[in-house]
């Protein structure tokens, strides 16, 4: 048999992994190496040279101000996100597997917002905020009242509260699997010994369906950390940048105001963050297992 | 009658379980019923009252031959489509064959190397890697706006979780006796991959399917760093475009995000079951 030769290793290795490695490596792996490269020039996105400047983008990034405040206010963002989604969420999913009537109907309405892009769902938000809520709170309040968007504090209630609209559904469903998950047997022998339902719910089915806690909770804070489409669609920073969320600095550090590579330094330090806690859940993860 | 007494409690908590849900349901798809009660109304009554059904100057259809003409909604809806359709079903092969020899050779270092490289990806958020990659085939290749440089690039991006994916189905579901016997009767690993592994892949290429094609319609960061051109443009990007020069005309504005949210809700009604099982295997597996 040739099966052992290397030749035929690496001629199978590249026929069948050839155009998927290629391609990852093109637009992963090699932009990733560059950007690391990228971090210590001061490139300005036009000319030819790239001079070298060492660390100085990383002490500008750990000086840069609005960075951090922008890096805060995502970490907070997130934080009542990721809370209220998965509330929400658990809520739902328990709603819709307990037997009322068009439980698959509400099941497949409530995914429908997550099918809308974030550019196109803030634009409608956008709307519901500054007309159809201007008008219902003003008719309310016998006067004007300025929308949610025009105040600080408002702007970034908005996009929580957008946030959570658009993925308590999706959550839902990974909550829903859950619950499907988790045999009746169990939960009927905790009632037949005497457990409340409440009881059932909490010392039964909620620790056997740790899995999807710690997926959906991971889960959002990934998406959350690096929100922009609806940041920049429902705010755009706005008002006086105080929405401006850590994405969105990144991308107007760089292509906005041409500092390629103290945009990329901060893009980096997004990236460690995100990776820290991708470790964190897979350490969670495999330590639950072992519980379970 | 201890029995009835809980029967009609139990039916009391469904009902109240219901209107929870009603209620809530209402809450998901109001911005949605909001927009299209508005689109039939003009500019004015839009202003003036935008909760009524219809407007004082009654029902219009002018706001869609309108936004359609400025948006060029025929263009950017094939670009869109376009742009969707090959890079899913470039992702789906090439993903596929990736995942079966990684599985079958899992202890030649080549695997182990572009697997682990695969997963440890998953946790680079894309702004890490916009400059660079702007930089590279902007700069150095000049190739971006073009819609095959952005097709190859969503490829690029979605391998990894899709690889990821099929080497699961692959690792558990398909028994390694199947392809010996194939190999016996003389089969190449070429055709046996083809004709024996691939079809019985057809769950997890459903959910790859769904997943990357939602993925790849709603994007805007990538489309609009590679896509520069106004005829190129995707349906996110045309939208963000369009708001940018139409905010003020909101009748127009609402009949292009209805454009926007038609297809892919026109798709759902259809599709429904399989993309809510898709999105749930495949955020269960992933």
């Amino acid at each position: 048999m040739k099966r052992n030769t290397m030749s035929y290793k690496v001629q199978q290795f590249l026929i069948f992994a050839g155009p998927a490695a290629l391609l990852f490596t093109a637009v992963v792996i090699v932009p990733f190496i560059y950007g690391i490269y990228l971090t210590f020039t001061s490139w300005d996105g036009v000319s030819a040279s790239k001079p070298f400047v060492g660390l100085a983008n990383y002490v500008g990034a750990f000086a840069d101000g609005d960075y951090w405040i922008a890096m805060g206010r995502t970490i907070l963002y997130s934080i009542f996100s990721v809370i209220l989604i998965n509330v929400f969420a658990f809520l739902l999913a328990y709603l819709v597997t307990s037997g009322v009537k068009g439980q698959n109907f509400f099941r497949s309405g409530f995914f429908i917002p997550n099918l809308i892009g974030g550019i196109v769902l803030g634009y409608i938000w956008k709307f519901v905020f500054n007309r159809a809520y201007v008008a219902v709170a003003g008719a309310i309040a016998g006067g004007t009242v300025p929308s949610p968007l025009s105040t600080t504090s408002g702007a970034m209630f908005a996009l929580v509260t957008v946030s959570v609209w658009q993925y308590a559904g999706y959550m839902m469903l990974i909550y829903v699997a859950g619950f499907m998950s988790v045999s009746d047997a169990l939960k009927e022998a905790a009632l037949i010994d005497g457990c409340t339902p409440m009881q059932a719910m909490m010392n039964v089915t909620i620790p056997l369906m740790r899995a999807s806690f710690v997926q959906c909770i991971f889960l959002s804070i990934t998406r959350f950390y690096v929100v922009y489409d609806v940041n920049l669609s429902l705010t755009k920073g706005e008002p006086f940048n105080t929405s401006v969320m850590a994405a969105m600095h990144v991308y107007n550090q760089a292509f906005t105001y041409k500092n390629y590579g103290l945009g990329q330094a901060e893009a980096f330090i997004l990236f460690l963050v995100c990776a820290i806690v991708g470790i964190t859940q897979v350490y969670v993860g495999k330590k639950g297992e072992v519980a379970a | 009658m201890e029995s009835e007494k809980a029967l009609k409690k139990k039916k009391m908590m469904h009902l109240v379980m219901w209107i929870i849900l009603l209620v809530l349901f209402l809450y998901a798809v109001m911005p949605f019923l909001l927009v299209i009660i508005n689109v039939f109304k003009t500019k004015a009554d839009i202003t003036t009252n935008p909760l009524a059904l219809i407007g004082e100057h009654g029902f219009t259809l002018k706001n869609f031959p309108e936004a359609m003409r400025k948006m060029k909604f025929w263009t950017v809806f094939g670009n869109s489509l376009i742009v969707t359709i090959c890079a899913t079903a470039i992702t789906i092969p090439v993903s596929a064959m990736a995942a079966f020899v990684i599985v079958r050779n899992g202890k030649w270092k080549a695997s182990i190397i572009l697997f682990g490289l695969m997963v440890a990806s998953m946790v680079i958020p894309f702004q890490v890697l916009m400059v660079p990659l702007v930089s590279v085939y902007g700069g150095i290749f000049n190739v971006l706006n073009s819609r095959l440089t952005l097709i190859l690039m969503h490829v690029g991006f979605s391998v990894s979780m899709a690889t990821f994916m099929f080497h699961g189905a692959i690792h558990t579901n398909i028994p390694l006796e199947l392809e010996e016997a194939a190999y016996i009767d003389g089969c190449t690993r070429w055709g046996t991959f083809w004709r024996i592994i691939f079809p019985l892949l057809k769950p997890t290429i459903a959910t790859v399917a769904i997943i990357d094609a939602m993925a790849f319609w709603n994007d805007y960061l990538l489309p609009s760093l590679v896509l520069k051109k106004k005829e190129l443009y995707t349906i996110p990007i045309a939208t963000q475009a369009f708001y940018g020069t139409y905010s003020t005309d909101i009748g127009l504005v609402m009949a292009a995000l209805l454009l926007a949210i038609l297809p892919i809700l026109i798709l759902y009604v259809f599709l429904q079951r399989y993309i809510v099982e898709g999105v749930t295997s495949g955020a269960v597996k992933g």
